[in-house]
């Protein structure tokens, strides 16, 4: 199950609340305002490293270029919309609005 | 046996009613999707319990109500009604605020079934 | 792979129309089916003709119906949800049409997945 989240966590409990119906191994992606959470030394950084041990993260790359983020926390994938298709290939898709 | 024709398909409410028209065009869709004979499941999380508390009363702003409808649901066979339990707790609620039975479960357990889904629809 | 889309958001406020665009687009150049766009809730304004943005941006209706068009894509507004909009057959773009919330339980049947974009 693919978990897409679009939403800001500084905003927006999205972020929290998906991450605790994950199941191990399950793969997020951080799309629109949802890539904030990925920027390298923020206040999320921690939970994104946390999360890194059981599911794989990613984040759309054009996403994170139109917001002017160039680094990421360690481990966070860059795809882009081929990549997003890639993932949904793999996975049922589970969109957190 | 498990009808390979029937999906199951589960629709997720995390929207408080009225502030926005998310719950309410999601309970539209649930009903409409209800005489497709498919596996249909409705699970509140976040404000989306809201939807679902006892004495709503709306007429003072001026948009209908719709917490009774979810009372319908049953009637369509809607029977798998799952509420998110921190969400419940976290708002000082218990199932005894709520116009519908539900199951209240453990995010984990939630997570298991949407694993299982064919399709998640969040409202 | 045949994939369907579920659009909840209106266009320009949010950028989930750009975001299910790109996808789109992006499934189609993989050689993926996109079987239909499906609007509800503020994204049956994404068909709308009379939109008339700025010539430096995009015209989003237009940019459906050329998908639509150029694909195949059927692009389906929920009726119910239209009426409430004020969208109706007169203000459609080429490629779009109006359809109940019955047509989005077959999209999301007979396709591979079924991908959501919204707010």
């Amino acid at each position: 199950m693919l978990h897409t989240i679009n939403k800001s966590p500084f905003e927006n409990s999205t972020f929290e609340t998906c991450i605790r119906f994950l199941l191990p191994g399950d793969p997020i992606l951080f799309i629109e305002d949802g890539v904030y959470a990925v920027q390298a030394g923020n206040r999320f950084s921690a939970i994104i490293a946390n999360t890194l041990k059981n599911n794989p993260v990613f984040a759309l790359q054009p996403d994170l270029t139109a917001r002017g983020l160039t680094v990421v926390t360690e481990g966070v994938q860059c795809v882009d919309y081929e990549g997003f298709v890639g993932l949904v290939e793999e996975h049922q898709v589970n969109s957190w609005l | 046996m498990e009808n390979e024709n029937v999906n199951k398909i589960m629709h997720v409410l995390r929207h408080a009613p009225h502030g926005t028209i998310y719950s309410y065009e999601g309970l539209e869709m649930i009903l409409i999707m209800a005489a497709y004979e498919q596996d249909l499941s409705v699970v509140f999380i976040g404000d989306g319990v809201y939807a679902l508390k006892k004495n709503q009363e709306t007429a003072g702003i001026g948009i209908k109500g719709f917490a009774k409808t979810f009372m319908a649901l049953d009637g369509y066979d809607v029977e798998k009604l799952y509420v998110d339990k921190l969400s419940l707790e976290e708002r000082g609620l218990t199932e005894d605020d709520l116009v519908v039975d539900v199951e209240v479960l453990d995010a984990e357990v939630i997570g298991g079934l949407m694993r299982e889904q064919d399709v998640i629809i969040h409202h | 792979m045949k994939i369907g889309i579920l659009l909840k958001e209106g266009p320009y406020n949010h950028q989930a129309s750009d975001t299910a665009f790109k996808f789109a687009e992006a499934a189609i150049k993989k050689g993926h089916t996109v079987d239909a766009v499906f609007l509800y809730n503020d994204g049956v304004t994404n068909v709308t003709k009379l939109m008339d943005p700025p010539q430096d941006d995009r015209n989003i209706s237009a940019r459906w119906s050329e998908l639509s068009q150029k694909h195949g894509v059927e692009v389906l507004a929920c009726i119910a949800a239209s009426k409430r909009r004020g969208i109706n057959d007169d203000v459609l773009v080429q490629g779009s049409a109006i359809t109940g919330l019955g047509t989005l339980t077959d999209i999301a049947i007979r396709n591979d997945r079924l991908v959501t974009f919204g707010d």
